[in-house]
């Protein structure tokens, strides 16, 4: 019985020291590891996809989470070779826990728009008559992000500059969420990146904020300090901001650095 | 009563498995800043917060008593293909992850839910309120109700109940004076983990009843927060949750020890 114990122990371990190796393995492959924002999830994907048929003997897994929280992963150990955040802030956090190779590049930009549901059914948008960050959200159910977040802190930017007084009924943690209770239907408006608008498709209908063109939310990108391939690692970031990587990024809304 | 010695191995296999549970604890009490933490729990947000936790606790550890309560003594009443049926159906949110039960909540509740749609027509709005917060920890919670009461309910001797009626009781009346008070513990058990699960209700709450601070941000709503800006100000408030998580798993045995000191048969 305790031999039966050990074997299985013994296998356990081996199966979680499986898991951390993520050497570049063999037969001339090379895996690469990319931290990227959440909001880069569908276009990175696609942007892998065309860098890899330029470099066929790499190959990409991608872990798409909110900046700061692959920043304290990376603190933590994981191994990444490139890190692209949504912000400068996390990137400069990075950059001070000595977790970066060389300079960061913007890659990409966002803003932020107004979305509102459209009805499923009879595809008529904004029942709640929106017309923008103005007297017609009073009394109606507006989401946005929480301060503490990225786009929280860009929507505060926002709302000063235009010296409006946002009234939530709530205060998410991701722009996503913001986008799915929008979608959903449960709000009546809320303030999304105009890339999350573009991925929500016919759900919501877009209306334009002037002055959000001013507040732009920059995206940098960088080989980490810990890369194992760091020549590969430093060509998927010379494709993200080559012509080809710029135009997968303009499909999902992102605007030019 | 005595019982045979446990092999070695256990005891090795044991200490594994509590230091699994010791370790991670240990390395909150060494991280956290113990100076800062009564500034930290202090603020504005975090007593908002835990004041938020302990009504919306309180209240869905007492929905979760009064639908729950009926449950457990109909599922221990049942046996075969029924039992099997309804307890799965009883205890299936312990089991689900909290985002799938806030989705549910999402599309039976939310505005062009199944009920909801007809809700907001009559002008009933759950979303993004402090009920809509009840709703989903209720939800979560009183399965562990449940279970802890028809445990005991099931392992009870059914001479008394047996006695009381032949005695002439009414079922109402074997309920209130034999059943209920045997199963006193376990129902104060059941309660105490309703409590303690709706105080960790996390994902539920964000799917279903948003974030908005002193009306649906949570405890475990604010640490999630916290950790974005201030990691201190989270540690802090996670020690709180742990603190009061210890002092309900505590309790029921706390109860019971003083109740058998004072001479009553638990």
């Amino acid at each position: 019985m305790a031999r039966r114990w050990l074997v299985v122990s013994a296998a356990l371990l081996l199966v979680l020291a499986g898991c951390s190796s993520r050497s570049p393995s063999g037969h001339g492959r090379t895996t690469l590891t990319v931290f990227a924002a959440a909001s880069l999830n569908t276009a990175f994907d696609e942007v892998a996809v065309e860098y890899k048929k330029a470099h066929p003997g790499v190959e990409i897994t991608f872990n798409y989470l909110g900046s700061q929280d692959l920043v304290q992963q990376m603190q933590g150990g994981a191994a990444a070779d490139v890190f692209a955040s949504a912000d400068q802030k996390n990137m400069t956090i990075a950059i001070e826990s000595k977790l970066i190779s060389g300079g960061p590049k913007v890659f990409a930009t966002n803003t932020l728009v107004l979305i509102v549901p459209r009805d499923p059914k009879t595809g008529q948008g904004n029942s709640a008559g929106i017309t923008g960050l103005d007297a017609s959200l009073d009394g109606k159910k507006l989401v946005i992000c929480a301060p503490a977040v990225p786009c929280g802190a860009t929507t505060a930017t926002l709302a000063s500059n235009l010296g409006v007084t946002l009234k939530p009924v709530s205060e998410e943690q991701k722009v996503t969420d913001v986008r799915g209770k929008v979608e959903s239907g449960e709000a009546d408006a809320g303030l999304v990146y105009s890339t999350d608008a573009k991925q929500a498709g016919d759900k919501v209908e877009t209306i334009q904020i002037p002055g959000a063109e001013k507040v732009v939310n920059s995206y940098p990108i960088a080989v980490t300090a810990s890369s194992r391939a760091p020549a590969e690692a430093q060509s998927f970031v010379d494709f993200v901001a080559s012509e080809a990587g710029q135009a997968v990024l303009e499909k999902y809304g992102f605007g030019k650095p | 009563m005595t019982r045979t010695p446990l092999p070695a191995w256990v005891l090795v296999a044991a200490t594994v498995g509590l230091t699994v549970v010791a370790v991670p604890l240990l390395g909150l009490a060494v991280r956290i800043p113990w100076a800062d933490v009564p500034t930290l729990l202090t603020s504005t947000a975090a007593t908002q917060a835990l004041w938020l936790s302990l009504r919306t606790c309180t209240l869905s550890m007492l929905l979760a008593t009064v639908l729950g309560l009926p449950v457990a003594m109909l599922l221990a009443r049942l046996e075969g293909r029924r039992a099997v049926l309804v307890r799965t159906l009883a205890v299936l949110p312990m089991v689900l992850p909290p985002v799938v039960a806030g989705l549910v909540l999402l599309v039976t509740l939310g505005r062009r839910g199944v009920v909801g749609q007809h809700l907001a027509a009559a002008g009933i709005e759950i979303g993004f309120t402090t009920a809509a917060v009840v709703i989903a920890q209720t939800f979560v919670a009183m399965p562990f109700f449940i279970v802890s009461v028809e445990g005991a309910l099931r392992t009870l001797d059914p001479a008394y109940e047996v006695a009381a009626a032949t005695l002439g009781a009414s079922p109402t009346t074997v309920l209130r004076r034999v059943t209920l008070p045997m199963v006193g513990p376990a129902v104060l058990a059941g309660m105490t983990m309703a409590f303690a699960r709706s105080l960790g209700e996390f994902g539920a709450t964000l799917a279903f009843a948003g974030s908005l601070q002193g009306t649906t941000r949570t405890m475990p709503l604010e640490i999630y927060l916290q950790r974005e800006t201030d990691t201190d100000s989270a540690l802090a408030l996670s020690l709180v949750l742990i603190v009061l998580a210890a002092v309900l798993m505590a309790l029921p045995a706390g109860v019971r020890a003083l109740g058998s000191r004072g001479g009553r048969v638990a």
